[in-house]
């Protein structure tokens, strides 16, 4: 398709608008406000704040040039992508640069052929993966989960993120452990927390979680506390539950 | 309390997961184990035994627990499980305040407190974009606190590795020296661990009278103690024997496996953000990066005694620049940032009643500005708002890459913080590490990886 001059937001509408990755884009312009995720009555939030409003992020598609060294790790990557084949804006959703960092957000189905090529092309050279942090965007209908990747190139003193997106209903994301093998707990951890599902990986269980855990905690429809404490078979309710006498 | 249980006896469902004989052995005589286990016909077989090694065992550095499978004395097989320290660190700072979040988080990897408050006050400074208006006094501070902080860290993971490999006075040693480094620490900050100490927008508090002077003294003897630790392990034959060429793990394996820190220098790579990537003025600051590419446990230690030096470096000069600026007075070289919409407003003092927010301070708010008071209250209840976005602040902690995720929705809380802690991402190296040796490399080898369970699972 194009170079990787054109990113950004109008290259998405370009394309079959059915594909998993593609939903919701159409509200990336729109920065919401919502009230509702905290202090929302009924829910077990034993942290004492109430009713405060909650902005959604703004998503935003830097335009040309990024700046510091961003535009050489674009232009690098396009190259490498199109000697494979791939246009950069198939691969690339929009590309971010904001606070001094550069975020591709990839889409997910492009994500381990993007890593390849961050890690092997001799001008990119990222050979450092610092694991998947997930985030769970409640508002953002249609992509809620997104694991975000920082990667780091030790050759070029330089640092990228990558981030793929997924919506809840279909929380897959492919895996990175055959190109970052590092990635392996990170994706477990990521899996345990937010459920999304890495295909591909070798042994995708939790981690953190007990075994036998329901539910992934660090969603935002996860609730902080609720949960009672079970020791040596006495049952203490969850904060929230328990007799208080104000 | 030995028991042992044939699977088909004992029926039920966690008999069902157990191939063989089943022993329960928890820290008595094992010559009753080691005869039955002699005697079984899965011995006879040679057929491999599966251990389990923890969460509850003094060499594993906390709740670690390994799952072995051993062909006699050849690890055939380790699998590392953590999770038994989860104490949902990233979740609650959710429900807390950017400057609350500091809490929470120095609790992550509980050796190096500092360095995790740091990597996410760095973190919101960036999304706040305030990184330049930082007081330098405030820099130098936290250098100094972070250096002193490294020390303690590495002692911390020398003096046990003694320990686990039956050296009582090498732990001794370096805890003494440990000591001298959290009474510094407890001098400064109030407490040895736990600091709340760095601050979006600077530390919490300025020094205390006493502090330089304090640091000074502890500058002068620490060398001695040092060189009593080198003269006690550098060429003790035990240690060296046990640690020279164990758990070998080069380059290429690190770079996969995302190690860095003492481990990486280890196989011969000088990479340290320090330098690379310089924050908090460190590019001011003198000091060497240690390194040597013997990919082994010893070599890890001999950089881990080294870097102490190069911190005791560092800190020397922290204490010069700081004497240098003379004492701060009410108004000139703050330790907070002059910004009344982001700064903590009050100054923590040691009054008769205990610490809390200065005479003057309070003075301010009640009695002569109706606005102080309103700013007061909103900043320390609510909290300041951080423009929406991510970003991802790394430091060099003393195991490796210590990075925060900090991402914000605009609102008063952080919508999401991820520590990327290298303890979690070094412990995936044992198998690489171990797989092959004998059992009782093992020991060293998660001794020099030095991982702290309160950061594997936060």
């Amino acid at each position: 398709m194009s170079g990787p001059g054109q990113t950004g937001q109008d290259d998405a509408g370009e394309d079959d608008g059915n594909l998993p990755a593609r939903l919701g884009e159409e509200r990336l312009a729109e920065p919401v406000v919502g009230t509702g995720m905290f202090g929302v009555q009924g829910t077990p939030d034993t942290s004492g704040y109430g009713l405060l409003r909650v902005y959604q992020v703004p998503v935003v598609a830097s335009p040309r040039p990024y700046g510091s060294y961003f535009d050489e790790v674009a232009d690098a990557l396009g190259t490498a992508l199109e000697a494979a084949g791939l246009g950069f804006s198939d691969a690339i959703e929009r590309v971010v640069a904001d606070r001094g960092e550069l975020t591709f957000y990839v889409r997910r189905e492009r994500l381990p052929e993007v890593a390849g090529k961050l890690r092997d092309d001799p001008a990119l050279r990222f050979e450092l993966c610092s694991g998947v942090s997930g985030v769970h965007y409640l508002q953002d209908t249609g992509r809620e989960l997104h694991a975000v990747y920082h990667l780091l190139s030790i050759t070029h003193n330089r640092r990228v993120r990558l981030e793929a997106t997924a919506p809840d209903a279909d929380p897959h994301i492919p895996s990175l452990v055959g190109v970052y093998p590092t990635c392996n707990w990170h994706e477990r951890e990521t899996w345990d927390f937010f459920g999304i599902v890495f295909d591909g990986h070798p042994a995708l269980t939790r981690i953190e979680m007990p075994d036998d855990w329901k539910g992934h905690p660090q969603r935002k429809d996860y609730p902080l506390g609720g949960i009672p404490v079970e020791y040596r078979g006495a049952k203490i309710p969850a904060p929230d539950e328990r007799r208080h006498y104000s | 309390m030995t028991s042992s249980t044939p699977h088909a006896a004992a029926g039920g469902s966690d008999a069902e997961a157990a191939e063989g004989r089943v022993y329960t052995v928890s820290g008595e005589d094992w010559d009753e184990i080691v005869s039955a286990a002699l005697q079984s016909e899965d011995f006879e077989s040679g057929e491999r035994i599966v251990i389990n090694m923890g969460p509850q065992h003094p060499s594993t550095h906390g709740v670690l627990r390994l799952i072995l499978t051993l062909e006699g004395e050849t690890v055939v097989e380790v699998r590392p499980s953590i999770g038994y320290l989860h104490t949902g660190i990233e979740k609650n700072m959710e429900y807390r305040t950017w400057t609350q979040g500091v809490t929470f988080c120095t609790r992550a990897d509980y050796l190096m407190p500092l360095f995790n408050e740091m990597a996410y006050c760095l973190g919101v400074e960036r999304l706040l974009g305030i990184e330049d208006k930082i007081p330098e006094r405030a820099q130098i501070i936290r250098v100094m606190m972070l250096e002193l902080n490294r020390i303690s860290s590495h002692l911390g993971g020398i003096a046990p590795m003694g320990l686990e490999l039956g050296a009582t006075t090498i732990y001794t040693q370096g805890a003494r020296l440990r000591e001298r480094v959290l009474d510094l620490l407890e001098l400064i900050t109030g407490l040895r661990m736990n600091h709340a100490f760095m601050r979006p927008g600077g530390v919490a508090q300025d020094l205390p009278p006493g502090a330089l002077e304090a640091i000074r003294a502890f500058l002068d003897s620490a060398p001695g103690l040092m060189r009593d630790l080198h003269t006690l392990i550098d060429a003790n034959p035990i240690f060296v024997g046990r640690n020279k060429g164990v758990s070998y793990l080069d380059l290429a394996t690190c770079m996969a496996l995302g190690v860095t820190g003492p481990i990486l220098r280890s196989t011969g790579l000088p990479w340290d953000l320090r330098k690379s990537q310089p924050y908090l003025g460190y590019e001011t600051y003198e000091f060497d990066v240690p390194v040597n590419d013997m990919c082994d446990a010893y070599g890890r230690y001999l950089i881990r005694m080294d870097e102490i030096d190069q911190s005791m470096r560092i800190v020397t000069q922290c204490v010069d620049r700081l004497a240098a600026r003379g004492s701060p007075g009410p108004d000139k070289d703050p330790v907070m940032i002059r910004d009344a919409k982001i700064g903590w407003p009050a100054q923590l003092s040691l009054g008769p009643d205990g610490l809390g927010p200065s005479p003057e301070h309070i003075a301010h708010i009640m009695g002569q500005s109706m606005e102080a008071l309103i700013h007061h209250f909103k900043l320390i209840t609510e909290g300041f708002r951080v423009p929406p976005g991510q970003v991802y602040a790394a430091i060099e902690s003393p195991r490796g890459e210590l990075g925060a995720h900090v991402v914000s929705d605009g609102g008063t809380r952080p919508y999401r913080v991820h520590l990327r802690d290298p303890s979690f991402t070094h412990l995936q190296a044992v198998a690489a590490m171990c797989e092959g040796g004998f059992v009782a490399d093992l020991i060293p080898a998660i001794a020099s990886l030095d991982p702290v369970m309160g950061g594997v699972d936060r």
